[in-house]
């Protein structure tokens, strides 16, 4: 219980940091520093597969690509927050607590009770997971690398200087 | 982590869900918005995989597996789509930077009316 | 010369009866029975203190050896001042380092430029608390590994790509146009390597059914090839046809993601100052220096694992052998033993093969240009680590349906394919093929343009 009760504070404090941080750097830090607090969170809901690829394709692939590209286009001027103060920062906060507050008012009363993990502990290993993708899930998993092909294509594409 | 409830999971999700959207409106730099949107799918993906292992199921074999291994499925995919519209989002970004050397998104209003 | 082995005998068997109780009468006086019975925190820390301080006390020995080896191969002597036979070279660069000035440049991100080394630093570790660097059946298996986690292989994939941040983060923090440049390639050469890496390694996890390292090394001790006749010989991974060209191709992978020769542009001394690292001095450099030959000694320990057998000796079962030859069943019995009770020795040695391997490279072969890297890494290894994927997938269903001659001739059939596939590319792209006819075009930047040479009497354009 408590170490998920540091691992959700880890986590949200990293959440904070990406959106208040106004380095374009730090906040990409402060989300791979979420991101891997997730994994270890994935690891006590026992789907081990599912938390080591979190760490592999999320932390050290798609994080990766988003500081190449703020450290190429140089982007270390930090957002002031002071200079243009606007309505729209607190219209936003605002809406933050008010999704916040109408979610958690309407559903978590009726998810309460459900304190026993209903699935066997097995579910989340690589034998589990691989059995059902290759069966009921394998046009979903096909489709899924035409779909990486397309981005491959499409990001050379946009990326070249001229066609 | 036993002794966890789902409501414990989903309140983290929860949290995590409006910490990204508060980022993604009030934050200027495309790239912040764009990580505060992954921040919002890891958020899903979370709520996903603690559904499928906190949801009750019944004793018929199809319906336990289809229920907790779906939410997995979910959970691949998601991450899956994620990687590659990063790649594609960053190329836009990259695009327009080198044709307006400057992004702020209060600036990229060609198309308002 | 018989009294003095004696004594070295009775040495080695109260040695070994320390580790491991063989008097039912004591009761705690062996470290295995002691280990188990304490909670599994503490028995967990003195793992990883078992394993953690010698791969500390050996990396200043490998900094040793690589000056040491490279000066022979370079026909030169290399440190023998300090110390018998310049042993003590290294400690002495280490308190040099200590010594130093420790300069930090002043526009420098402060948290990240600490952190930098840490993050370098660290995956070395991470890593080698999979490896089993001891048998995992009988008395000993509760030594090693410190975890057998059930994702073994991946987890190994997912912690060397977070190796990639050591060096991104020193390069932004340090401030400096070249340090930026030198980290950023290094980490896109890490992360193209990393892809033939995993592919290569997909394909020896096939084979053996399991992403968990102990059952790599159970699968590797079965009979060679699955026929049960050679049961002598055991599977190791690099003796089979797909698992040698996988081996190939992680060797190649290892040495580019640990950025050693000829893989070392981002850390070139004369082509970028010294890359990611420049502005580093005494300790933080030291701590680089020290996770890159952590690093190194680690993937050569995932490679003597995956492909070698990991702690075995030779690849020879001795009990099949004291069976089947009763001539030389003594000394197949006291192989087997060694074999088993001296099995962290065979596994330090093929990481020090491993490293030898690394520096044997590093004296012959000149440093790859980037784009030569990247090509190689995306147009060359990456096809062929896929290419053996797919061998392997119809070697194991051939397997399977025909024994393990249908393995076999899969394989034939496969290199006909592959002969046949290539002799269609040479042909294309030869002089009187189609690319030279025009009738298909590469991608825009392989087609030649000539060079014009300036002309130093005319006017130069601005």
């Amino acid at each position: 219980m408590t170490v998920f009760m540091v691992l959700s504070a880890i986590a949200i404090l990293a959440a904070l940091g990406v959106v208040l941080f106004s380095s374009p750097v730090r906040s990409a830090l402060c989300l791979v520093f979420n991101f891997f607090t997730l994994a270890f969170i994935y690891f006590g809901l026992k789907t081990e597969l599912l938390g080591i690829t979190q760490i592999v394709v999320y932390t050290g692939a798609i994080m990766v690509l988003f500081l190449f590209v703020i450290m190429l286009l140089n982007l270390g001027g930090p957002q002031t927050w002071k200079e243009r103060f606007e309505f729209r920062t607190v219209l936003g906060f605002g809406f933050g607590f008010a999704l916040a507050a109408v979610i958690a008012s309407q559903v978590f009363a009726n998810f309460q009770y459900f304190d026993k993990p209903q699935a066997p502990d097995s579910f989340g290993s690589p034998q589990a997971l691989g059995r059902v993708l290759f069966t009921h899930y394998v046009w979903p998993f096909e489709i899924a690398s035409i779909l990486l092909l397309i981005g491959i294509v499409g990001s050379i594409m946009l990326a070249k200087r001229k066609l | 982590m036993t002794g966890n409830n789902l409501a414990d999971y989903l309140t983290l999700g929860l949290i995590m869900f409006s910490i990204g959207a508060v980022g993604v409106i009030v934050r200027r730099n495309p790239i912040v918005i764009f990580m505060c949107i992954e921040l919002m799918l890891n958020a899903v993906n979370l709520t996903f995989l603690a559904f499928a292992r906190f949801t009750p199921t019944s004793a018929a074999l199809a319906d336990r597996a289809e229920s907790f291994m779906s939410g997995q499925m979910m959970v691949v995919f998601v991450m899956a789509v994620a990687a590659a519209e990063v790649a594609v989002g960053l190329g836009i970004i990259m695009a327009i930077y080198r044709l307006r050397n400057e992004i702020d998104i209060d600036e990229m209003n060609l198309l308002k009316g | 010369m018989p009294a003095a082995s004696h004594g070295v005998w009775q040495i080695g068997w109260a040695l070994s009866d320390m580790i491991v109780r063989r008097d039912p009468r004591y009761s705690y006086c062996c470290m295995t029975d002691w280990l188990i019975q304490q909670s599994p925190a503490l028995q967990a820390t003195i793992r990883v203190l078992v394993f953690v301080l010698p791969v500390l006390i050996i990396v200043p020995g490998l900094i040793w050896w690589e000056r040491r080896l490279l000066s022979w191969m370079q026909d030169r002597i290399g440190p023998n001042r300090v110390g018998p036979f310049g042993l003590l070279q290294p400690i002495a660069d280490g308190v040099k380092l200590f010594l130093k000035e420790d300069i930090t440049p002043a526009a420098v991100d402060r948290l990240i430029y600490f952190v930098a080394p840490a993050v370098a630093l660290f995956p070395a570790f991470a890593i080698g608390a999979t490896l089993p660097w001891g048998p995992h059946y009988g008395p000993l298996m509760h030594w090693t590994p410190i975890a057998d986690v059930d994702i073994g292989i991946l987890y190994i994939l997912a912690i060397s790509s977070l190796g990639v941040y050591g060096v991104v983060l020193a390069g932004y923090a340090s401030n400096n146009k070249y340090s930026l440049l030198g980290g950023l390639r290094s980490s896109a050469q890490l992360i193209s390597y990393e892809l033939a890496m995993s592919v290569s390694l997909a394909g020896i996890v096939m084979a053996t059914g399991s992403l968990k390292l102990t059952d790599m090394v159970a699968e590797q001790m079965k009979p060679l090839w699955g026929w049960d006749a050679a049961a002598v010989f055991q599977n190791w991974f690099i003796f089979t046809p797909y698992g040698f060209i996988a081996a190939v191709i992680f060797l190649i992978c290892m040495v580019a993601e640990t950025n050693r020769a000829p893989f070392d542009l981002p850390e070139a001394e004369n082509e970028i100052i010294a890359g990611y690292h420049t502005e580093y001095s005494s300790m933080k450099f030291a701590v680089f220096f020290m996770g890159e030959y952590a690093t190194m000694f680690i993937f050569g320990g995932v490679f003597a694992t995956v492909f070698l057998g990991g702690w075995n000796m030779l690849p020879v079962n001795w009990d099949v052998l004291a069976a089947q030859v009763p001539a030389v069943a003594p000394f197949a019995r006291v192989m087997d033993g060694a074999n088993y009770w001296l099995a962290p020795l065979w596994f330090l040695g093929k990481c020090a093969g491993g490293i030898t391997f690394y520096i044997w490279l590093r004296a012959t072969l000149p440093r790859l240009r980037y784009d030569q890297l990247m090509s190689l890494g995306w147009k060359s290894l990456l096809p062929m680590a896929v290419a053996n994927f797919i061998v392997v997938a119809i070697w194991i269903m051939c397997t399977k349906l025909y024994g393990p001659a249908g393995g076999w001739i899969a394989l034939f059939v496969a290199l006909a394919i592959v002969y046949v596939l290539y002799l269609n590319v040479v042909s294309a792209t030869s002089k009187s093929g189609w690319y030279a006819q025009g009738r298909i075009r590469m991608t825009q930047g392989a087609e030649r343009r000539p060079i014009a040479l300036v002309d130093p009497t005319k006017e130069v354009r601005p």
